[in-house]
């Protein structure tokens, strides 16, 4: 896994070898000062010698200098190594991301996919110059400090070395028992602000029903179960700082009363004792550092776990060896086409769909939810594989299709659609970049986009905020069609993409589509039996089958779930929309 | 007179969001206060005890610094040399510091114990107090405030405000007794030396100060850039399937690069400023140390001002642990700074006003003696409005029926812009009145004001005769059943969701509301019926299911008046029959007011009413309506009218 995410870090490896380099280069002189310190003491102010004090003193501040260099040398370095690593995650990922398939996004989502790429990395970039600063620093300067007080004196330092062991195991403990208790209080936390997210989207129906009392008495409950559960974890946490404390004091008692014993039988010097005092100081800091550092590492592997999920994920749909970079004609047939979403866990989505559509044709797709009317659709732009049979466009199968090809062609518009923030020039350009204004002028008058556009203050140049907030759902289904039409593509697949959209209008882009674009497929699904009765043949499914493939004329006399909707909607009963959104 | 005192109520100044005493990062000591007032509410002994055990703590730690320089000049020197050396002396000394340490570990464990329970208490009754007081704030506030916002609060606002009173607030203190106490163990020393110390400080100071502005410029530019390019992912994320349709994904990666890039540049000038602080205050700790040393060296060996080796080594390590506080409270800085802001939000939202009601019609449980309608104590299954008339001192009761008027109403969410203009309406009780219009023509908005989530600017809403404005908010609310296009429901049984709207239900009158609302059929198919457990907003339901749940809430709290706003398309047609049944069933013989997306429900209406732009364009039954041949002919036909007269 490590290894996985270092692999990143290309250009990043310098200064991620000289970030620990430094920190060394600092701890060695932060060893060295304690030393000096010692020897000012004892040489130069015991032994009243002056020059010496100035001496050494003098060399104390080179070691300083020395120390600052590396420290500032890490620091810069450090920052480097770190950040570059998370632009490197980010853009591995995205450019992964980019080659998914519709099943790729599926398996994630795409708010799985943001946190991997915005929370996942910065929690990364952070552990990362924490390692990279810390985990050197830490252990060495402990090492060094240990091998020191050894140096001055063997008997004193291994006071040390059992008080440091004793602490490891009671750090250890304690940090095991506060993260299973941590645990525990941060999922009753999430729930906790969960229920307050559910109070503040559903205060309509709090307050119509007065039901602000009840909420505030629940909310109080749970407040003060949270309240109990982080105290119980808390209060094991607040043993760390008495227990370091503690086994300082002990260590400085100690080595006092054993010092004083030295010194006075002439083993030990007094600047050497206060050396010793020092890196006990050290010492047990760094064992703290470590801890920390643990803690972090732990934090970041389900991080980095989720990080490489990404990078690895490898893409379900690939460009065929010799693709085909031509599509001759608009028509499309399905050869006992079996689809599942996941082939191990369910039973196909669609079952053995044998379908045979001729170029310029117009077809409607009526059904149920549930009754695999998109998927059928996006099957033919090859957005998923299918498990068995062959879907083919223009006489070809569409795994031999250049992707690209086939997909400027077989122009989807999707159920779900989003507009991106920039101009509508820009966000119907995606269609084709090199459009002229007059092209994207008549695809959006093809969709009947152009009326509501002219109307705004900046037409065309109207800026569209992200999601396309600022135009109601049925402008942005115009502008999402008029995106589509402007690829010229020679098959045309409407998934549901004028629900929003009046009765009139609905008819209005349906009369254009006939008299302007008439050679090019055009696939209509709809809930609305009136978008599709116009439609040459229709094509009835149910339950991933299709149950019915005829005229209009012929379906309501044939088939039952056609005759069932038609008159649900404008027969007898007469539920059909009332459709409001001029 | 009643009239009057509403009137002032309404006056401007009553408006949220206006006038409310607003903190001011500016000031940030008020705010600092505000939150030392909540912490010293219920925890002032707490607090009181915690600041005796820092000082203890602290007293301990320099009494250990003291000790060197006691032990090396008292003890250890003078029995250097001697043959048979006496420790008693020694060992007494000994004795007393393990006493002080002792007592100093003690101090810091109780300390940190009770910091526990300020810490969390606090926060604890902050949260439950932010939460009420939300739960008592006009729908306005809910409808001018993104949601992310008000969620941030309790996530990220509290939580920087938990790490401050937890962790800074013990470490300030515990600093600034530190601070004190060495300084004056310092000056007791020697005060040449301390100057000199405190020279080193300003200058560490200053070198801060100028580097944090630096890296503040810098940290600025990072914010920024990860605001957009997390901005750009999420973007693209959500239309990540549209990128592939389009094949837009090379130019895509080139934005992405581009603000990758950016981000990085900042990020690693944030970071590397950040991080060249500490070695840079280090190092400067140092060099004090030194001149310290030498300057020290001097006055010791000439012995002036009887200033000795010994004393010399304790000022040096006073020296070292001087600049450590210093050092830590410029580090909690930026936290503590950003927890104020935290603050500001949270103490934002409290102050906002809440719902004001100056009702005093309540809602009563009603039976008829001798022919008089007197309050009952017991459930009779029949209300009535309790009216107390001030001028006369009587009290009548009158039988709640459902009877609605709009008098010459005008209304607009803020004064500037009327979104309803001249809205006169009639709905007798039993009466289904639809309402129809474009989005925006203001349908949605009418039945904002019927349970006053808004309060109307002119005119006059009355309920059964009485004005609204009188009547109790809760009691105007429980006689009105709301059904909306959103659902929400809520974590917790399907059983629990449905008694949202009597909360003393039973399993029988549960059974009976799912029943009416056609919502039996599915709950009985669920793996554990009644007690399946919803989470996320009914994420396990379908659509349609969670709009059965919500008539079934709405049916069982009975109301004789109800607020409906049909679902648009999506649903499949089988279900939204369904659906469509269980409304019908719950419309029977009450009022209604709904805004209709289905042919039928408007068809069946006794009333339309065509909304456009905020006015009343037409009104009448469905045939009067198509008769006029105007605009419901044109929204029903989808013809304009001029191509049929054409």
């Amino acid at each position: 896994m490590v290894k996985k995410i270092l692999g990143e870090l290309h250009e990043f490896k310098l200064p991620s070898i000289l970030t620990p380099v430094c920190m060394i280069g600092e701890v060695i002189a932060e060893m060295i000062i304690p030393i000096l310190m010692g020897r000012i003491v004892d040489l130069g102010i015991s032994g009243a010698d002056m020059n010496y004090i100035i001496r050494t003193g003098l060399m104390m501040i080179v070691v300083a200098l020395f120390g600052l260099a590396a420290g500032v040398g890490g620091a810069v370095f450090g920052s480097k190594a770190s950040t570059g690593l998370a632009r490197n995650l980010r853009k591995r990922m995205f450019d992964n991301i980019q080659t998914f398939s519709f099943s790729n996004i599926d398996k994630f989502s795409s708010a799985g996919l943001v946190t991997r790429l915005t929370t996942d990395v910065t929690n990364i970039q952070n552990s990362y110059q924490m390692i990279l600063r810390m985990a050197m620093r830490a252990p060495a300067s402990m090492i060094i400090a240990m091998v020191m007080s050894f140096i001055i004196s063997p008997r004193l330092a291994s006071i040390y070395l059992i008080a440091v062991l004793c602490l490891a195991v009671i750090i250890v403990i304690m940090l095991n028992k506060a993260t299973r208790y941590f645990k525990e209080v941060f999922e009753k936390y999430d729930k906790l602000n969960e229920s307050v997210q559910e109070n503040v989207s559903a205060i309509r129906v709090v307050k119509a029903y007065v039901r602000e009392e009840y909420e505030k008495s629940k909310f109080r409950t749970a407040a003060l179960n949270i309240y109990e559960m982080f105290v119980r974890a808390e209060k094991i946490v607040t043993l760390n700082g008495p227990v370091m404390t503690g086994t300082v004091y002990i260590c400085i008692i100690l080595i006092s009363w054993i010092g004083a014993h030295m010194i006075v039988s002439g083993e030990l010097t007094t600047g050497a004792m206060m050396s010793l005092l020092t890196y006990c100081m050290n010492i047990l800091m760094s064992l703290m550092m470590l801890s920390m550092i643990f803690v972090m590492i732990t934090m970041s592997q389900a991080s980095a776990k989720r990080i490489i999920e990404v990078i690895d994920e490898k893409t379900s749909i690939d460009n065929p060896e010799k693709p085909i970079t031509e599509v001759k004609d608009g028509s499309i047939a399905f050869e006992h086409v079996n689809f599942s979403y996941n082939v191990e866990s369910e039973e196909p989505v669609l079952k053995d769909v044998n379908l045979e559509i001729k170029s310029g044709e117009t077809i409607g797709i009526i059904g149920g939810t549930g009754s695999s009317k998109s998927t059928l659709v996006n099957l033919i732009s090859r957005l998923y594989d299918v498990n068995e049979g062959r879907v083919l466009v223009g006489g070809v199968d569409v795994k031999k299709y250049d992707m690209e090809t086939l997909r400027n062609q077989v122009s989807v518009v999707l159920q779900k659609n989003v507009l991106f923030s920039g101009t509508i020039y820009e966000n119907i350009r995606w269609g084709d970049k090199n459009a002229t204004d007059e092209e994207v002028r008549k695809a959006c008058c093809l969709a009947c986009a152009d009326e509501f556009i002219e109307k705004m203050p900046n037409g065309y140049d109207t800026f569209i905020e992200q999601g396309g907030a600022n135009v109601s759902g049925g402008q942005r289904q115009r502008l999402c069609i008029a995106r589509a039409l402007l690829k010229k593509p020679k098959v045309l697949i409407l998934d549901d993409s004028t629900s929003a959209v009046d009765t009139a209008t609905d008819a209005k882009i349906r009369k254009a589509f006939a008299e302007e674009i008439p050679n090019t497929t055009k696939l209509i699904i709809a809930q609305r039996i009136s978008s599709i009765q116009g439609c040459d043949r229709i094509i009835v499914m149910d339950d991933g089958r299709i149950d019915g493939f005829d005229t209009h004329e012929n379906l309501l006399e044939n088939n039952t779930i056609y005759r069932e909707v038609y008159d649900s909607q404008v027969g007898s009963s007469g539920d059909a929309d009332f459709d409001e959104k001029v | 007179m009643a009239e009057e005192k509403i009137k002032e109520v309404r006056g401007p100044g009553q408006r949220p969001g206006r006038g409310a005493p607003r903190p001011d990062i500016e000031n940030p000591g008020a705010l600092f206060k505000r939150i030392m007032g909540y912490v010293l509410k219920d925890y002032t002994l707490h607090l009181v005890i915690v600041i005796a055990c820092i000082i203890l703590t602290v007293v301990a730690s320099v009494q250990g610094t003291l000790f060197t320089k006691t032990l090396i000049d008292s003890y250890i020197t003078p029995l250097i040399g001697q043959a048979n050396p006496d420790y008693g002396p020694l060992a007494n000394a000994i004795g007393r510091v393990v006493m002080f340490y002792a007592l100093g570990v003690v101090a810091s464990f109780i300390q940190a114990r009770l910091m526990i329970f300020v810490g969390q208490g606090t926060l604890r009754n902050l949260r439950i107090e932010l939460f009420e007081h939300m739960e008592s704030l006009p729908i306005k506030y809910f409808d001018t405030h993104a949601h992310g916002d008000i969620m941030s609060i309790y996530t990220n606002d509290i939580d920087t405000l938990r790490q401050m009173i937890s962790m800074s607030l013990p470490q300030l203190l515990n600093s600034a007794i530190t601070i004190v106490s060495v300084f004056v163990s310092m000056l007791v020393l020697s005060i040449p030396l301390t100057i000199v110390t405190i020279a080193m400080v300003g200058v560490t100071l200053f070198v801060t100060a100028k580097t944090t502005k630096v890296s503040g410029k810098n940290f600025v530019d990072q914010q920024r850039n990860i605001g957009t390019l997390n901005g750009y992912i999420e973007e693209i994320m959500t239309g990540q399937k549209v990128v592939k349709v389009f094949c837009h994904e090379d130019e895509v990666i080139n934005k992405f690069d581009e603000l990758n890039e950016e981000l990085y540049q900042s990020a690693y000038k944030a970071n590397a400023f950040a991080n060249i602080l500490m070695p840079i205050v280090a190092q400067i700790g140092n060099l004090s140390y030194v001149i310290c040393a030498i300057i020290g060296g001097a006055i010791a060996l000439n012995q002036y001002l009887g200033f000795t080796v010994g004393g010399l080594a304790s000022f040096l390590t006073f020296n070292k642990s001087f600049s450590m506080p210093i050092n830590q409270v410029s580090m909690q800085f930026n936290s503590i700074i950003m927890a104020l802001a935290g603050a500001e939000r949270i103490f934002k939202l409290i102050d906002e006003k809440p719902e004001t009601d100056d009702g005093y019609v309540m809602l009563v449980n009603a039976k008829e003696e001798n022919g008089q309608i007197v309050e009952s104590e017991e459930f009779t299954g029949h209300w009535a409005w309790k009216h107390y008339h001030k001028a006369e001192g009587t009290t009548t009761y009158q039988p709640m029926e459902g009877d609605v008027t709009f008098n010459d109403v005008d209304f607009g969410y803020t004064d500037e812009k009327m979104v309803l203009h001249n809205i006169l309406l009639h709905a007798k009780p039993g009466q289904k009145v639809a309402l129809v219009g474009s989005t925006g023509a203001g349908k949605t908005t009418i039945t904002n004001l019927i349970n006053r989530f808004y309060d109307i600017q002119d005119g006059k809403i009355r309920y059964d005769n009485i004005n609204i404005n009188k009547i109790k908010k809760a009691d105007l609310r429980k006689s009105l059943g709301m059904v909306l296009q959103d659902t929400h429901l809520f974590t917790g049984t399907v059983a629990d969701n449905i008694r949202y709207g009597k909360l003393d239900a039973t399993d029988e009158e549960v059974k009976a509301a799912a029943k009416l609302a056609n919502a039996h059929g599915f709950i009985k198919r669920l793996p554990e019926g009644y007690n399946t457990m919803l989470t996320g907003d009914g994420a396990n339901l379908s659509q349609g299911q969670r709009q059965l749940l919500a008539i079934a809430r709405a049916a069982i709290a009975n109301p004789p008046v109800l607020i409906l706003d049909e679902a648009t398309s999506s649903i499949d047609t089988r279900t939204e029959k369904i659906v469509q049944d269980g409304m019908d069933k719950l419309m029977h013989g009450r009022t209604t007011f709904v805004i209709a997306h289905r042919l039928s429900t408007v068809k069946n209406s006794d009333c339309i009413v065509v909304l456009e732009q905020g006015r009343i364009v037409e009104m009448g039954t469905h045939e009067e309506l198509l008769e006029l041949k105007q605009r419901y002919y044109q929204l029903y036909t989808g013809n304009k009218p001029d191509m049929v007269s054409a």
